[in-house]
């Protein structure tokens, strides 16, 4: 579904990422994890077209899309929960998920998509007409799936999901990955959170500073001797 | 039908008053018949009040139409009265060369001086609003604060091209414009404009406009052509602002390119940001404001502008949102505080309703994942 093909990316003159080669099949959670400053977010940023690879292309569906403006790409069946959650701070909880809705002009459906996002995260729907600026961080960071979900994605992008967030609230929202999994949405799943990741996810790819180091099922991963030093602290 | 039943009384109402206020005071002065039954103190004391009250509706238009691109697009333009002055000299121009003779040809009634009024106001904001694009094209491409050193400099190019224009008078001001001092014409701008702007902001259109001031990169994660929809905006309030010039061409007959320098601009932005971007309501409030307090604090004679000055401080101190709005001008100091009390509320919420179910599910998902280091090496934890 989503190929990149030996994709390099630099910085003015630092290499950010140094040709990096990942798939997504359909129907599949993958999982990108790496420590910070590995090249998780410049990774994710490629695919959304905020950069442009110097080298490589990103595929999605059969179609080039390296370097196509973000705003395209919601069209074309991408949504992205960005990092540090990026709710609309001052619109209400239902009108940022309307604004996730935003290409789709049917109302009796967005309607419906709304219902399925109250559904997932009951809390929202009690904070439905609260502005987003007064939610809490995990609350905030239900909105911003939830939003994601409402331009129905076939490729949903996560950054960073349970950034800043207590275990509690990093176990819900692992629960509602798992829930857009089955409802067959594929997910990209970037993490530092790599044991959760793991447990979350059908396969992984390891970055380290801008390479891939390795790949292969999350399972298989999670028990890796130099997986678990390295990022499970075990 | 009922709300369009009710939005056409209102109108009707509001139109009325309009016109009866010009039939008492036409051209800003007392109708004869009305005179007799003044005493000779109101008779003095009525035109200037009605002179501020027509200022302050030309003041409503230029502050409401720079909140829609400064306080709900979140693009801090400082170039306002720059597009003002393309508005009013366009107009103007077209009032002293075309303006009259068309009149005369259709009749010279009122109606006539009307339809030449309503040509003129529309070449000044479709002039001005020519101007917001070539404006905004290039520097709203780029995110951040290039939009407020390029409406800057538009502002100074505009005013040294008009001093050296001479077919509208150069330096000298441009004069013998025709007058129209009616409230009827300057309140149906303010009011269109209000309207206008309203209408935009409870649209999809100005949902996104928003969402753009919010987080512009979570806007384009949502399909939003965020640059396209800046120079909308721009262009749109603009030529508002443009409109607003052809009032002032119109007003005292007379233009001068020093009444559009950056002063100005700032004086359109005080206005919004001491109302409170973000808020309609807010931005009339600052201009009427505004625009009274220099008057009314005459009695103060030299110390004027000094508590002028202090009256301004003194409350962007106390409200850094502006009187009515809901985002603060300038991010960080006390912005930054405000935010804190989020993570307040969700540690009360939580105690208060599921402790219990915090511990046990606290107490597993620990147990099991007790050495999962990349939980601690996310930013702070919430609770």
């Amino acid at each position: 579904m989503l190929t990149l093909e030996n994709v390099s990316v630099n910085y003015g003159a630092i290499e950010a990422l140094t040709g990096i080669s990942m798939q997504v099949a359909k129907g599949e959670v993958v999982t990108l994890i790496g420590a910070n400053g590995a090249g998780k977010t410049t990774t994710l940023r490629t695919i959304t077209g905020l950069l442009e690879p110097r080298q490589g292309r990103v595929v999605f569906e059969g179609k080039d899309i390296s370097g196509t403006p973000t705003h395209k790409l919601v069209a074309r069946g991408i949504s992205m929960a960005p990092e540090g959650r990026g709710v609309f701070a001052n619109l209400t909880v239902r009108e940022n998920l309307q604004m996730g809705a935003y290409l789709n002009k049917n109302k009796r459906a967005i309607a419906s998509d709304m219902e399925r996002a109250f559904r997932m995260f009951a809390r929202l729907k009690e904070r439905e007409s609260q502005k987003a600026g007064t939610l809490s961080g995990g609350e905030q960071q239900m909105l911003a799936i939830g939003r994601a979900l409402m331009s129905r994605p076939r490729l949903l992008l996560l950054d960073e999901p349970s950034l800043g967030l207590a275990p509690l609230v990093v176990h819900t929202i692992f629960e509602a990955i798992d829930e857009i999994r089955s409802e067959g949405t594929t997910i990209l799943l970037v993490e530092q959170n790599a044991h959760a990741a793991l447990g979350h996810s059908d396969r992984a790819y390891v970055l380290e500073t801008g390479r891939i180091v390795m790949e292969g099922p999350s399972a298989q991963l999670a028990a890796d001797p130099r997986i678990k030093e390295a990022y499970l602290g075990e | 039908m009922s709300r369009y039943l009710r939005f056409l009384i209102i109108a009707v109402v509001v139109l009325g008053l309009l016109f009866g206020l010009d039939y008492l005071f036409p051209g800003g002065a007392i109708h004869p018949e009305l005179r007799k039954h003044l005493s000779d103190n109101a008779a003095r004391l009525l035109p200037y009040i009605f002179r501020i009250a027509m200022l302050a509706g030309i003041a409503i238009t230029l502050a409401v139409s720079l909140n829609l691109i400064n306080g709900f697009t979140g693009q801090f333009s400082i170039g306002h009265a720059g597009f003002m002055a393309v508005g009013a000299y366009s107009s103007a121009y077209f009032s002293v060369n075309f303006g009259a003779n068309l009149a005369a040809r259709l009749g010279g009634g009122k109606p006539a001086w009307g339809l030449a009024l309503v040509l003129a106001t529309l070449i000044g904001a479709v002039c001005a609003g020519l101007a917001g694009l070539v404006v905004g094209v290039p520097s709203l491409r780029l995110k951040g604060d290039y939009l407020a050193i390029v409406t800057l400099g538009f502002g100074q190019i505009i005013v040294v091209f008009l001093n050296n224009i001479e077919a509208v008078g150069g330096a000298r001001g441009y004069s013998g414009i025709p007058i129209v001092k009616s409230f009827f014409w300057i309140f149906l701008i303010a009011i269109l404009t209000i309207v206008i702007v309203r209408n935009i902001v409870k649209s999809a259109f100005g949902r996104a406009l928003i969402s753009i001031r919010e987080d512009e990169l979570a806007a384009e994660a949502m399909g939003v052509n965020t640059t396209r929809y800046k120079v909308m905006a721009f262009v749109i309030s603009s030529a508002m602002a443009g409109a607003g010039g052809v009032l002032l061409a119109h007003f005292d007959g007379y233009l001068n390119p020093k009444s559009f320098e950056f002063i100005k601009s700032f004086e359109i932005l005080i206005m919004i940001i001491l109302g409170g971007l973000g808020s309609i309501v807010g931005s009339v409030l600052g201009a009427v404001l505004l625009t009274v307090l220099p008057e009314a604090l005459r009695g103060f004679a030299e110390y004027r502008m000094v508590i002028y000055s202090l009256l301004l401080i003194i409350l962007m101190i106390t409200r850094p949102q502006g009187l009515l709005g809901t985002t603060a001008a300038f991010k960080g100091w006390r912005g930054r505080k405000q935010k804190r009390p989020r993570s307040r509320t969700e540690t009360e919420e939580i105690t208060a309703e599921d402790s219990s179910a915090i511990d046990s599910v606290a107490k597993a998902t620990l147990g099991e994942r007790q050495r999962d280091s990349s939980l601690g090496q996310g930013e702070k934890s919430e609770h």
